[in-house]
């Protein structure tokens, strides 16, 4: 372009109608205007780029939300059961795995719950469609007589207590991990729910008691001390709904046995769900569930499916010592 | 001006890393000469051009011609080998920073158990993505603009000088003002660029943790609360990122008011110069051409130098994951334990994680081979702690473990790990197929023994019905699998390693007892004749070992078979009849 100038003022300077200065001030010019086109497709590539991450983004905010989230709360019947599943059959996506086949259970409120079965049974897929984890692939599961689908899912949830089967906790203190369950909870009230769940000896024995940091996913406490907190967690919240997924495999036998103790003494007729792999843990239940391949193969007291369901026997067995097994 | 808190060793550091590329270097340095040697050259024509215009009717168009064809000739020349050199240092900044990558990983493999512990995820893996992209934006555009940027200030020196040292003088007076000016600003921006990389570790840190933790979010409705903390932090990034951006962003006006200022300078004097006839009007043009072409490299060197200490920022965070103290080094002469019997000594052994939490002290035991030892105790009684002990995932503090009388610190840390196979409390699967994952610790085993192994775990019956069976691909968070399922491809995975040592945390507590029965036999195959450590709340698995280790508060209160401990009727016997404590829940 500067070539083109200089021709170009060349001649117009031999017409007499330039004069050299304003040449060279053209040129000038020409060399601003250059710089700033380069600007501009510096920009284009920039844009490029931008739009390329852009698009990885827009990805994640389309994904539509799954599930459809009611507005307001309707009018549970009264009287109605805590639970209830209607000929409910799920399977994860992706992995043809059928999980759960027409399961149908009726759970009255102040009910505990044992859920007791084998490996990938269902049981944990059970109660996470309680919470509408999931949505079941056919039937229907009602809390408190009114289709979950139907319950805003704050609301729904609120009455669920839920300690997963792996403790999940999140950095902060430990006072702020128990708070989860209940935002505005005062410390007295977190104070007896760790009390309930035997989590307060250990934690006042920490330098920092209650502020003791917790680091990522817990990892500065044991196994136990995690399923601990997790279900001081729940039990701040005092839901009406308690759901503890297999939450007391890492305590030893004593501590769990003051936990069901003290979950008994606080329960105000509140419905326990326990799944568990221990017979001890269930047994004194009021109703044991039984599930075998995505079904309920056993329903009653422990005494009951001893005499009846084979699979319950076959725990047993292999649990208890052979004379209390037959009990 | 002194450099404020990065350490010293950052840049040269980061420049020693880049040198590695040397032959490119030497490459990119020729282009940048010789890109450098058009860009000079140009202005020197253009006067002669404009001289050649000397006004109305004198303007010699033949040799105009002649002087317009060199100057293209001289431009294309230009544009040419400044493109080959933006290739170049292109391939030198991803060169390097591909290296750092490598580094920081296999730097991580080497680290001690405790970093992980002890770090957020999201801000390890915010150090390789985040901070080592910034360190090839800063390399690819500070190394292309440095390079040039010198060659030129070098090159127009020569050129003014040549041509008219007084005004080659009025010019290189001017422009380092600029360079001053610029670098005031920039010293105060670096210290923001580290924050800003310092908080999008701690945001990806955040994110991470809470979408891997989500079911629990949305079983507790903590969404809103962790919307407001994620923007709590976002906007700090953003107030931080805003200050710094503005801040660097001064730079370039700043310099352009005092590059115009030469500008007129040069006009002034050259005008002056003009008039006494020391100087040609082309001259002027010359200079004032020059005044713009090397103040530029000033400019852009307080943009490059920004840009540079951004991705020194950013490479300070990498360096500082690679300075730290691998697991302690092999002593020399360490032992490679090709097998072992099997016979395990913990003699008067003390440890705890941090100094004022006592966890195990002068602790003894002899474990003879092929015995089986289940551990039992309440919890954080000290229990997964005898095992990171034995794996030296954490070294004693006082004592030492010996295995088949070795102390367990002579021997390499890998060939110690081979001889124990774990399962763990918390099952690690990756991303993979079901065999990828059996075959993690021998990748070259056969099909036939990766379904023997899955068939002794109990493990083949469920992968069978799946529908691509063995084929079948795992999420790295292995959803889609139940518990039990994952755990019982642990197990297969520790069987077709077939170790000589067992590890067993809580293996079986999330297995049906059904399914565990089909494991005990299996293992019991396993264990015959091999040293296995269980850690047990199962009292039902642990009647059959062949010694029992009651653990509290880090010291073995008994230790016996469960015969002989059931009869003394103390610690022990209390925790097994508590099985049976009636009362529901």
């Amino acid at each position: 372009m500067v070539v083109l100038v200089l021709w170009a003022g060349g001649i117009d300077i031999q017409a007499g109608r330039l004069s050299q200065g304003v040449v060279i001030a053209f040129i000038n010019y020409a060399n601003q205007i250059l710089l700033a086109l380069l600007i501009v497709s510096n920009l284009i590539i920039l844009l490029t780029k931008s739009m390329a991450s852009a698009a990885r983004v827009n990805e994640v905010l389309d994904t539509p939300a799954e599930m459809a989230d009611p507005e307001r709360a309707p009018e549970p019947p009264a009287g109605a059961p805590a639970v209830e599943f209607r000929d409910v059959s799920f399977a994860y996506a992706g992995t043809g795995n059928r999980a759960l086949e027409h399961v149908g259970v009726s759970i009255p409120k102040g009910q505990t719950v044992g859920i007791i079965g084998g490996t990938g049974s269902g049981k944990t897929t059970f109660v996470n469609l309680i919470g509408r984890f999931y949505e079941a692939t056919s039937g229907c599961v009602l809390v408190e007589g009114v289709p979950v689908g139907r319950w805003p899912l704050r609301t729904l949830r609120g009455k669920i207590g839920l300690v997963p089967q792996h403790a999940a906790l999140f950095t902060g203190t430990v006072a702020e991990n128990i708070r989860w369950g209940r935002p505005d909870a005062g410390m007295d009230e977190i104070r007896a729910a760790a009390v309930a769940a035997q989590a307060d000896g250990f934690i006042r024995r920490l330098p920092r008691g209650y502020d003791s940091p917790v680091e990522r996913g817990g990892a500065n406490f044991s196994g136990g001390q995690r399923q601990r907190l997790t279900i001081a967690r729940a039990l701040v919240a005092d839901p009406p709904v308690l759901i503890l997924d297999d939450a007391a495999s890492a305590l030893d036998f004593l501590t769990e046995a003051r936990l069901r103790e003290a979950l008994r003494k606080t329960g105000r007729g509140r419905t326990v769900l326990v799944v568990s792999q221990r017979v001890g843990t269930v047994r004194g239940a009021d109703r044991i569930l039984v599930f075998d391949g995505g079904r309920i193969v056993g329903d009653g007291t422990h005494e009951a499916l001893l005499r009846e369901c084979a699979a319950y026997r076959e725990i047993c067995l292999s649990q208890l010592p052979a004379k209390e097994a037959r009990a | 001006m002194k450099k404020r808190a990065l350490p010293k060793q950052t840049l040269p550091r980061l420049m020693r890393a880049v040198g590695r590329s040397r032959a490119l270097l030497l490459l990119a340095a020729l282009c940048a000469a010789a890109n450098v040697a058009c860009t000079l050259a140009g202005p020197a024509v253009v006067g002669r051009a404009v001289d050649l215009m000397a006004g109305a009717g004198r303007v010699d168009f033949p040799a105009l011609a002649r002087a317009l064809l060199l100057l293209a000739a001289v431009y294309l020349l230009g544009n040419g080998f400044l493109w080959l050199l933006t290739r170049l240092t292109n391939r030198i900044s991803y060169r390097t920073v591909g290296r750092l990558r490598g580094a920081l990983f296999r730097k991580l493999c080497t680290l001690p158990v405790g970093f992980f512990d002890h770090t957020q995820r999201g801000d390890t893996v915010s150090r390789f993505v985040n901070d080592a992209d910034a360190v090839s934006d800063g390399l690819l555009q500070g190394l292309t603009a440095l390079v040039q940027g010198v060659f030129t200030i070098l090159g127009a020196v020569v050129f003014m000088l040549a041509l008219n040292p007084p005004m080659a003088l009025v010019v290189m007076l001017s422009a380092p003002l600029s360079y001053f000016t610029a670098r005031a600003i920039t010293t105060r921006s670096q210290k923001l660029f580290r924050e800003q990389a310092a908080q999008l570790g701690r945001l990806n840190g955040y994110a991470e943790e809470i979408i891997g933790g989500q079911k629990v979010v949305a079983a507790f409705r903590y969404e809103p609360r962790a919307r407001e903390r994620f923007e709590k932090i976002n906007a700090q990034l953003y107030r931080t990122g805003v200050r710094s951006q503005f801040i660097s962003s001064l730079s370039n006006p700043s310099t352009r008011i005092v590059n115009n200022l030469a500008y007129a300078a040069v006009g002034v004097f050259g005008s002056i110069g003009a008039i006494r006839g020391t100087l040609t009007v082309g001259g002027i043009s010359t200079f004032l051409i020059y005044a713009a072409v090397f103040a530029k490299p000033f400019n852009d060197i307080t943009n490059i130098l920004a840009q540079i200490q951004a991705a020194a920022a950013s490479a300070q965070r990498i360096f500082k994951v690679l300075d730290l103290p691998p697991e302690p080094p092999e002593p020399p002469g360490a032992l490679r334990l090709e097998s072992c019997a099997g016979h395990v000594q913990f003699q008067d052994v003390s440890f705890s994680y941090t100094p004022d939490r006592r966890l195990i002290e002068h602790f003894d035991l002899d474990v003879a081979p092929g015995s089986s030892i289940a551990v039992v105790g309440r919890t954080g009684a000290g229990k997964t702690t005898l095992i990171n002990l034995l794996m030296r995932f954490y070294d004693v503090d006082g004592g030492c473990i010996r295995i088949d009388g070795h102390d367990i610190r002579a021997l390499t840390r890998e060939s110690l790990r081979a001889q124990f196979g774990m399962v763990s409390q918390e099952t690690w699967l990756f991303d993979g197929t079901i065999r990828d994952n059996i075959a993690y610790a021998r990748p070259d085993a056969s099909d036939g023994e990766v379904v023997r192994a899955a068939r002794d775990a109990g493990a083949d019956g469920f992968i069978r019905r799946l529908e691509k069976g063995y084929a079948t691909p795992i999420a790295a968070d292995g959803s889609g699998l139940s518990e039990g399922q994952r755990q019982l491809l642990a197990i297969a995975r520790v069987m077709l390693a077939n170790p000589p040592m067992l590890i067993l945390d809580e293996a079986t507590s999330s297995i049906d007892t059904g399914t565990e029965m089909r494991i005990q036999r299996a293992f019991d195959r396993l264990t015959a004749g091999r040293t296995s450590f269980v850690i047990a709340h199962r009292l039902s698995t642990v009647r059959n070992a062949d010694r029992i280790l009651v653990m509290d508060q880090g010291n073995i209160v008994e230790s016996g078979t469960h015969a002989q401990l059931l009869k003394k009727n103390g610690y022990y016997a209390g925790l097994y009849y508590s099985q049976f404590s009636r009362g529901g829940v």
